[in-house]
């Protein structure tokens, strides 16, 4: 089970936080800063797994991260979830961004909290994969935003 | 899709798209986009913020505001609703604490639109409040969502509840779930999201998910035609395997079939889900996992494929890659060590292993860390099958390597445990030099399991005690300060035992303590064993009986007080090793700064031996002081430390192949050499030692020391509480609660209603008076049950003599922890301190209920939440005598009742628990199975808690 993702910046900054347990607000701000002690002290090219923090469980949780540039992207799961596989989903997730938003960036993350939600939602729900294929969940979000275009023009 | 982001993403381009987007983009593309310009203002406004302070300003402006306008008369339009949720949601991103607008969302949640709708759900699933009136007007828009046969709205809907996942919901939707999910005009987008909705509201509220009728349906949709269905409905399908896999063992050969037809397709056959020419990756890993839940298909035709699967999946792995995109490799070796994971859970193919082996023996010298890091931890459970330990053995020289040279901690950490997992008595010494030269650079956050390792394999391989005494004293040297008590403790019980290895070891850490700046714990070590052995070597000048004491008295000054403690008994063993030394010695104990130091502890020993040296004959100063005997031989105390370490179950042991029988019965397996089971500075190793000798037994043996240690043990100061006595006394009122060398404890009770009067009874054994006799007794955590005692004890007792204590007890509300009795008193100086469980339980305060068979019955289904019921299945300790089994049973408050189970070899029994609060009514059924000496306990009472204490409490009893 995927238990948190986590998108920060170079500097810690969070872009997008999604628990899939719950924790207190305070509870998910450490976790998102300790997080990012962990991830940003290592070298890039080293492995991309590692142990969790002590908030987020321990070693019974392991974080799988992949750094682009200005962001972090992480997930946290337990030992269920193949560890290559979810790099594969990260992978998925930031060419499915960059599709929606063409030439993704830091910005449209920012500014389009709600949507970056959206399209998190159409792969992973309750913490679980509903969706790997990247055509699939772009023909829903499509679908969504023809239906918010539709609303906006009465 | 294959031109991909990552490599876009590079910083340069990244910093020039950001600029881009920045002032062309956003401010005016907002303006004509979704039109929410007030959240793209309010939003660039906060980024523009200077400093930290700016910010938590702007941000409390703008929650002034939208506070404002939710308060005001206006009615606000779906649209600024929106705008002002979407704010929220990014405040809180922020990390600031939203306390409103949960209203407004419920509000969205009812609205036409969907973007309104949408935002609603998000801010919902965003900030869960467990506000029951809240849920209650969410699941009311759920239910018409779900209702509404718009498919993008039921999504929303169980995306919601997924997140939210409460037991108000289960409540509310467990049973409506599985219908959509199987209903054949469900949209397949919808089956999915049903799927996972499902399989959360299973993980919080299993009992009220019931599958029953739906089973066989649900594991069908592994075949369902739309891989995104058979993708999410694998995870539920796992989950439920997992807890039910009788139930679901169907799902087998469905799986078996479905990877079949995935392995053996084209890299185009499945189009969409053909991740960089690799076919389903995700779904085949999960179907990998799935089959992880059992053991290997029995049906031989089903077995036959998976196997040939598993062949492909290994052989895929030595063609050529189709692409040299990391994602090809990657998506192709998730599958690869998967299967891998399965080949090892089955542990049957001979064949397959070594196939598994030596793929992850190429993986450990690949470019690719992750591969490195996966590989060495794959290959750590494979070195435990006996198929392939030996192949894993072949790889130690790269394992070596990488331990030497990976750059990443968490690589290097695979490493270590790798290693630990393929040693055995061929390499051990190899490995143990490796871990041991490693340690001296090793990142600290592995040190201390490091120190264990080692100090474990060095013991379980060790062929010659020289070797070991070497490793340990090395491991010591390099890394003092992660060498826990345990460890030394270790060496010392192993040095005593063992009378090949003594003079050899007081040579070396003779030697070892040469060093001008030597560990502390180098110095207890020195100090004990040259307190034992020193005369071993006291034939070569070089090792005089004098030059060790100069040695260890140099390093006197630099040492805390309890190893300060430990070396003034060494050096009253030196005075009986050694008579020359006592001039040398009695001065040094003689001197102000040992016999007025401000430490008592260190003041006690100094004026104690300096009159024990000087009054004692040498007769009894050799009694006393006698060697050590040798310590009853237990488990190490190491190894169960490293497993508190790692946690159970996370880190693969090496089996240890000869068992220890611990033969005594208070649990030392937790204790050092002696009761120095803290770190207390009167419990060193021979303080204790010569502290009791003193007063009580001047004529002891070897053995009768022992005897004294192993009784003494929870005399130690702040002592481990003992509950070998509580258990006896669940189904009894009367009886010695405890009895040591000193001291007896009896106890007599009796108990009615909630309330309860127990006698205490403490004997001193000896002839000496017992000082400062106090005790208190404590209810650990709240106040469940009410104690108290009439009046304190008298704090003298006589030689011989016994004293009494009356308790009454209330029973408040039910409770699990039992309270303690702590008793402290002095005896021959030594402070005694001892703690121990009360048994006073939860069943003391029962009142037996007599009922006729069809009432129980009745009642038993009343109390049928599984919650109310707790069962334990277990070996029988004790014969399985009838007569013994009734009296136990009413002994233990019930009432047992005839004629009520249909069959006539089980016990049941009922019962009224009365607490100042509530009764809480149990029923008990005992069902023996004498051809297996094994008992099924059933409980059911009106309150969890009860039946999971009294169930833990009662399946020790029979």
């Amino acid at each position: 089970m995927i238990k948190a993702i986590l998108i920060f910046n170079n500097h810690g900054k969070p872009r997008l936080s999604k628990f899939y347990e719950h924790y207190s607000e305070d509870t998910e701000q450490q976790i998102i800063r300790e997080t990012f002690h962990l991830v940003s002290k290592r070298d890039e090219n080293v492995c991309n797994f590692l142990e969790g923090g002590m908030l987020i469980g321990g070693s019974d949780y392991r974080l799988i991260y992949r750094h682009y540039a200005t962001l972090y992207f992480v997930f946290c799961v337990d030992s269920s979830e193949s560890e290559l596989g979810i790099l594969d989903l990260i992978q998925v997730f930031v060419e499915t961004l960059d599709k929606c938003f063409e030439n993704v960036c830091e910005l449209d993350l920012i500014f389009h909290v709600d949507k970056v939600h959206n399209i998190l939602a159409e792969m992973v729900m309750g913490g679980m994969v509903l969706e790997t294929n990247m055509n699939e969940i772009i023909t829903q979000v499509d679908s969504q935003n023809k239906m918010e275009k539709s609303e906006q023009s009465p | 899709a294959d031109v991909i982001a990552t490599a876009r993403w590079t910083n340069q381009r990244r910093a020039a798209l950001s600029q881009r987007k920045e002032a062309y983009a956003y401010m005016p593309a907002v303006s004509k986009g979704d039109g929410m310009r007030g959240l793209a203002v309010f939003i660039s406004d906060i980024r523009n913020c200077k400093s930290k302070e700016a910010e938590i300003k702007r941000i409390n402006k703008e929650l002034a505001n939208i506070r404002s306008k939710f308060k005001g008369d206006k009615a606000l339009d779906g649209y600024s609703k929106k705008k002002y949720v979407c704010k929220l949601l990014f405040i809180f991103l922020l990390g600031h604490d939203i306390d409103f607008g949960h209203m407004e969302a419920v509000n969205l949640l009812s609205s036409n639109k969907y973007t309104e709708k949408q935002i609603g759900y998000l801010f919902i699933s965003v900030l869960v409040n467990s506000n029951s009136e809240l849920i209650r007007l969410i699941n009311n828009a759920i239910k018409n969502d779900l209702s509404s046969r718009n498919p993008t709205f039921m999504c929303l809907a169980l995306h919601c509840i997924a997140n939210v996942g409460s037991r108000e919901m289960a409540e509310a939707f467990a049973s409506e779930i599985p219908r959509i999910l199987v209903a054949g005009d469900t949209m397949d987008s919808v089956k999915q999201s049903a799927a996972l909705c499902l399989l959360r509201l299973y993980k919080t509220s299993p009992d009220l998910v019931l599958m029953g009728e739906w089973t066989s349906r649900v594991v069908h949709l592994l075949n369902d035609q739309h891989m995104g269905v058979v993708t999410a409905a694998i995870s539920l399908i796992t989950c439920l395997s997992q807890k039910n896999p009788d139930e679901f063992k169907t799902c087998v050969s469905l799986a078996v079939s479905r990877l079949s037809r995935i392995v053996s397709s084209a890299s185009t056959d499945l189009q969409d889900y053909t991740y960089y020419f690799v076919p389903a990756p995700w779904l085949s890993c999960k179907l990998l996992r799935l089959l992880q839940c059992y053991p290997p298909p029995e049906d031989g035709a089903v077995k036959g494929r998976l196997v040939e699967c598993l062949e492909t999946i290994l052989n895929k792995a030595q063609e050529p890659p189709k692409s040299k995109k990391v994602q090809h490799s990657n998506a192709k070796n998730a599958i690869l060590f998967e299967a891998i994971s399965l080949i090892i859970h089955y542990d049957s193919e001979p064949n397959l292993l070594v196939r598994a082996c030596n793929q992850l023996g190429q993986f450990l010298q690949h470019r690719e860390t992750n591969l490195r890091y996966l590989a060495l931890e794959s290959m750590c459970t494979l070195a435990s099958s006996e198929f392939s330990h030996e192949a894993v053995k072949t790889h130690i020289e790269t394992v070596i390597n990488a331990l030497k040279t990976e750059r990443d901690v968490s690589v290097r950490q695979r490493a270590a445990d790798l290693l630990y997992a393929m040693c055995d008595r061929s390499n051990a010494k190899q490995i143990v030099a490796e871990m041991l030269s490693y340690l001296e650079t090793a990142d600290y956050s592995i040190r201390e399991e490091m120190v264990l390792k080692v100090a474990i394999l060095a013991e379980k391989y060790a062929v010659d005690y020289s070797w070991y005494v070497d490793t340990i004293l090395n491991l010591i040297r390099i890394a003092g300060d992660y060498v826990s008590e345990e460890v030394w403790y270790r060496v010392i019980q192993i040095v005593i035992n063992r009378d090949d290895v003594q003079g050899y070891a007081a040579k070396t850490v003779f030697e070892a303590l040469q060093a001008p700046a030597c560990h502390e714990n180098m110095v207890k070590v020195g100090g004990y064993i040259l307190g034992e052995f020193g005369n071993l070597i006291a034939g070569d000048p070089r090792s005089s009986p004098l030059v060790q004491f100069n040695l260890l008295h140099s390093k006197f000054h630099l040492c805390s007080v309890p190893t300060r403690a430990l070396l003034l008994s060494a050096y009253i063993k030196f005075i009986n090793l050694f008579p020359e030394t006592k001039a040398t010695i009695q001065e040094v104990l003689r001197c102000d700064s040992q016999i007025r130091n401000s430490d008592v502890e260190l003041q006690q020993r100094a004026v104690e031996y300096l009159k024990l040296s000087s009054i004692a004959s040498t007769d009894v100063l050799a009694t006393v002081l006698e060697e050590m005997p040798p310590f009853p031989e237990r488990e190490s105390s190491i190894l169960a430390k490293l497993k508190k370490k790692k946690g159970p179950g996370a880190v693969s042991v090496p089996e240890l192949d000869d068992k220890r029988e611990g033969g005594e019965l208070n649990g030392g397996g937790d204790r050092g050499p002696d009761t120095a089971s803290t770190p207390s500075p009167s419990a060193d190793l021979l303080g204790i030692r010569s502290a009791a000798p003193i007063g009580a037994t001047p004529t002891s043996t070897g053995s009768l020391l022992v005897d004294v240690f192993s009784e003494a043990g929870p005399a130690a100061p702040s002592a481990a509480v003992n509950d070998d006595g509580f258990l006896r006394f669940v189904c009894k009122n009367n009886g010695v609660l405890f009895e040591n060398q000193l001291l007896q404890i009896g106890i007599k009770s009796e108990y009615r209603q909630n309330l309860g009067r127990m006698y205490l009874f403490y004997g001193n054994k000896t002839s000496v008076q017992f000082a400062s006799f106090t005790t208190t007794v404590s209810c650990p955590g709240e106040l469940q049950s009410h104690i108290l005692s009439t009046k304190p004890v008298e704090p003298l007792v006589e030689g011989g003599a016994q004293i009494q204590q009356v308790l009454n007890i209330e029973c408040l509300t039910d409770f699990s922890e039992a309270p303690l009795l702590n008793i402290k008193f002095r005896y021959g100086g030594a402070l005694q301190n001892l703690s121990l469980k009360l048994p006073v339980t939860i069943n003391k305060f029962f009142q037996p209920t007599e009922m006729t068979s069809h009432d129980f019955f009745q009642r038993w289904k009343q109390l049928s939440q599984p919650q109310q019921e707790a069962q334990k299945i277990f070996k029988a300790n004790h014969g399985m005598d009838t007569e013994v089994l009734k009296a136990k049973l009413l002994g233990l408050g019930t009432a047992l009742l005839d004629d009520v189970d249909p069959n006539p070899e089980n016990y049941v029994c009922a019962g009224v628990i009365q607490t100042k609060g509530q009764q809480v009514g149990c029923l008990l059924r005992l069902e023996p199975n004498g051809q297996a000496q094994m008992y099924r306990l059933t409980l059911r009472c009106s309150k969890d808690s009860v039946s999971m204490r009294l169930c833990e409490l009662l399946a020790q009893q029979f």
